[in-house]
């Protein structure tokens, strides 16, 4: 290390008031994205700043500015400062863990902070006895070694709580690692793999499937390698109007058929907070578009083997399934914004007169017709629309996470604590004298030896 | 009686408190501040019951879901974590006119979300979005992480208050001779800034994961991510300029205090002036 302190590169970056500034730097200037709305087209900012103030904004990517080169620059900085901060002074951290306790010289107990002498009787050997055993007894492991005046006892906890504070900076780049692995833009830029990471969405009209999807921002096609098909969309509503669910029921197929997904079926019911995960790729529900067309679906229920039409229709258009000689039609919707709530059905066999009536929209209605009983179905036809997201570094930042915390309360509530205690004899008397230190949460270490050495002084007494 | 009205004897509750708080500040009297803990602690029963019944209300409604989804539940919420840590700390370190400080806090976020206009204080039904445990966890989290920082500020004041009279060479009997000693103060600042610098982390953390399971993105650099990003870089700083440059005292008061306005601009600030995916917050 001796070496490397010179270089004042090395020392530039291991310097804690380089970490101030790049803090300071970082939180003032995040302050800015949040004021100059991000994303927007460039016309928007022409508009709403002016000329000159425009071109500066995209000159300095501010209107992108978390992915600027500015801001990722400095991001790097950070984690470089991080990086050599911690390497610069772990070595240490080191030394004072291994250190051998044992080399204390023990007038220095008497000099310590806290500190408490007790007089014993028997034998010095028999005293040193009892405060291995009573040190011991309390979970305290000594280690010994004999001093000119008698034998020097240690024992030391938590000296691993050291590395609280690395496992929180490790787990910051852990993190930030993880933000890069994920990155679409480090898929395609640097890698040259868009299908790495990518974040995108497609909408799939119901009854349909697809298997690429689209990539935000550059609007690229990317396969998924597999086809997803959505089955069946629908809004449930509150009382009072609001949205309650948005429901897809989606099926994942590979060589056209459905595959088992993670809950044992072939059909996901993907809600928002629901994702579905195949294959490292995340489906989200995040918007839908309602059609003008219906979902039509007709069952011949006399027939036995259930002869079941599906077809998509428009209003004011007739099918006819010759098959069946029957013939079907929509005349009439009712709506409610661009939701359908019922429609009026004009339907066929081409015996006697046509079954004229209202049907709720998607739910199932009998026709008794001299031909036979068939059971009907019309649904207004909807998109739902997916978010898509790959993201493999997710992992890393989850476990950045978890780090973070279990570090920030290892660096705050723990310490590392060390106990001395020195038989001698005073006076011919075998006098032991107990000693103690931590290297934070001193209050609450002081209550501990205290605790111990009132503890022992009892035990002696009875 | 229904929650609002144990909502209303709160608020009221609160307000007596924090009189009393300020009049133990003013004339050193150990009863008047009693009675300041008393009703304190009165008023965060009766939030406490006041939550619950809401919490039972809205099952009742149909819509069962804790109370921790709008604007005005959250300041509730905040006002409760901020008296209950306020009532730990005076317990556990024996300082009563801190109340002074902070119980004024506790009743303004009570008075706001009770008569602000456009605080929408119904039990609505959750939109699709929010229909997570992850919401419970993020709130609870984040708001035990405010009401920390709160407290902060609210002795960060304090710090410096006392400072300035110690330096005019103000006598003993002044308005500020009953505040705790100025080590003291700073020790707790200090502690009370690791406690929600804790809470924070955690709120921040559990908020991306919720974002990644409703939208597929754990950050997005919406205007509230970014500011409680912000806040957390104001605390990382805070942290590290004492325990490796040695800061302490005014310098770690002003820190308090700003730290604390960085988080009412998170939480407010970004509702009002700027605009982003948090936006329920302002309903
Ligand atoms: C540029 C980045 C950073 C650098 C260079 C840096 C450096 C340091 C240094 C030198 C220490 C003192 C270690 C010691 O005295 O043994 C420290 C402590 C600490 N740092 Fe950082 N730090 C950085 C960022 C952060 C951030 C963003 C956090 C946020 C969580 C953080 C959390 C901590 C904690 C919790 C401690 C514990 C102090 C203690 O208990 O002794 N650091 N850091």
């Amino acid at each position: 290390m001796a070496t490397k302190s010179k270089n004042p590169v090395w020392v530039f970056f291991a310097s804690v008031k380089l970490a101030l500034f790049l803090l300071i730097t970082l939180a003032s200037t995040s302050i800015i994205g949040t004021v100059i709305q991000q994303n927007q087209p460039a016309g928007q900012y022409v508009q709403q700043y002016g000329e000159n103030m425009a071109g500066l904004i995209q000159m300095l990517s501010i209107d992108d500015m978390y992915n600027s080169w500015w801001f990722l620059a400095l991001l790097g900085i950070f984690s470089l400062n991080l990086i050599i901060c911690s390497l610069e002074r772990i070595p240490n951290v080191i030394r004072i863990i291994r250190k051998d306790n044992l080399t204390t010289n023990p007038e220095r107990l008497h000099k310590m902070r806290l500190h408490k002498s007790i007089q014993l009787s028997g034998s010095p050997a028999a005293a040193q006895q009892a405060v291995t055993d009573y040190l011991a007894g309390c979970g305290w492991k000594t280690k010994s070694r004999d001093k000119e005046n008698g034998p020097l006892l240690f024992s030391q906890k938590g000296g691993w709580t050291r590395f609280g504070v690395y496992i929180v900076h490790v787990s910051i780049l852990t993190i930030l690692l993880g933000a890069v692995i994920g990155s679409s833009n480090f898929a395609q830029k640097v890698l040259h793999k868009p299908d790495f990471a990518f974040k995108g969405s497609i909408m799939v009209p119901e009854s349909q499937e697809t298997d690429f999807i689209f990539a935000f921002q550059s609007g690229d096609k990317i396969d998924l390698g597999f086809t997803i098909r959505c089955n069946y969309f629908t809004i449930e509503y509150y009382d009072n109007g609001m949205p309650k669910t948005y429901l897809s029921k989606v099926s994942v197929l590979e060589d056209g058929r459905p595959v088992p997904l993670k809950n044992g079926e072939t059909v996901h019911n993907l809600e928002v907070n629901r994702p579905l995960t195949y294959k490292g790729i995340t489906f989200y529900q995040s918007s839908y578009q309602p059609y003008s067309d219906f979902l039509v679906n007709i069952t011949n229920t006399n027939s036995g083997e259930g002869h079941t039409h599906n077809s998509i229709i428009s209003e004011g258009k007739q099918i006819e399934f010759a098959d069946d000689n029957i013939s079907f039609g929509i005349i009439n919707q009712e709506t409610r914004g661009e939701a359908v709530q019922r429609v009026k059905i004009w339907f066929t066999d081409n015996q006697g007169d046509p079954s004229i009536f209202w049907l709720n929209n998607d739910q199932e209605a009998v026709i008794e017709r001299p031909s036979g009983e068939y059971t009907l179905r019309v649904k207004q036809l909807y998109a739902t629309g997916l978010q898509v997201t790959k993201d493999p570094g997710v992992w890393w930042v989850y476990t950045g996470c978890g780090m973070m915390l279990f570090g920030l309360f290892v660096a705050f509530f723990m310490s590392h604590r060390k106990i001395w205690a020195h038989v001698y004899e005073d006076d011919g008397q075998p006098t032991v004298i107990f000693a103690g230190s931590a290297n934070k949460n001193k209050v609450g270490f002081e209550k501990i030896f205290t605790a111990l050495v009132d503890g022992f002084k009892e035990s002696k007494k009875v | 009686m229904n929650s609002s009205q144990l909502f209303g004897i709160t608020t009221l509750t609160y307000l007596l408190s924090s009189a009393f708080y300020i009049g133990l500040l003013i004339f050193k009297n150990k009863k008047i501040g009693l009675i300041g803990l008393g009703l304190a602690i009165f008023g965060a029963t009766a939030l406490t019951a006041a939550l619950g019944l809401r919490w039972y209300e809205s099952y009742q409604l149909g819509i069962g879901h804790a109370p921790l989804t709008n604007m005005y539940e959250s300041l509730v919420f905040f006002a409760w974590c901020t008296t209950l840590f306020y009532i730990f700390l005076e317990f556990k370190f024996k300082i009563r006119v801190v109340g002074a400080f902070v119980m004024p806090f506790a009743f303004t976020a009570m008075a706001y979300a009770s008569f602000a206009k456009g605080i929408n204080q119904q039990i609505n039904p959750l939109i699709p979005a929010l229909q997570s445990n992850w919401l419970i966890a993020h709130v609870m989290t984040c708001f035990i992480g405010y009401a920390a920082f709160a407290v902060a500020g609210g002795l960060g004041l304090m710090y410096l208050l006392k400072k300035s009279a110690v330096n005019r060479g103000l006598a003993e009997n002044s308005l500020t001779g009953g505040l705790p000693e100025l080590k003291i103060i700073d020790d707790l600042t200090h502690k009370t800034i690791i406690f929600g610098f804790m809470w924070l982390t955690a709120g921040i953390i559990t908020g991306a994961v919720w974002a990644n399971e409703a939208w597929g993105t754990y950050w997005s650099w919406d205007p509230k991510e970014t500011w409680s990003i912000i806040t957390w870089f104001v605390y990382a700083l805070t942290l590290h300029a004492r325990f490796t440059r040695g800061w302490s005292g005014s310098r770690i008061a002003w820190l308090a205090i700003i730290g604390f306005i960085s988080v009412f601009f998170t939480y407010f600030g970004v509702n009002f002036l700027l605009s982003g995916l948090h936006s329920y917050g302002s309903s």
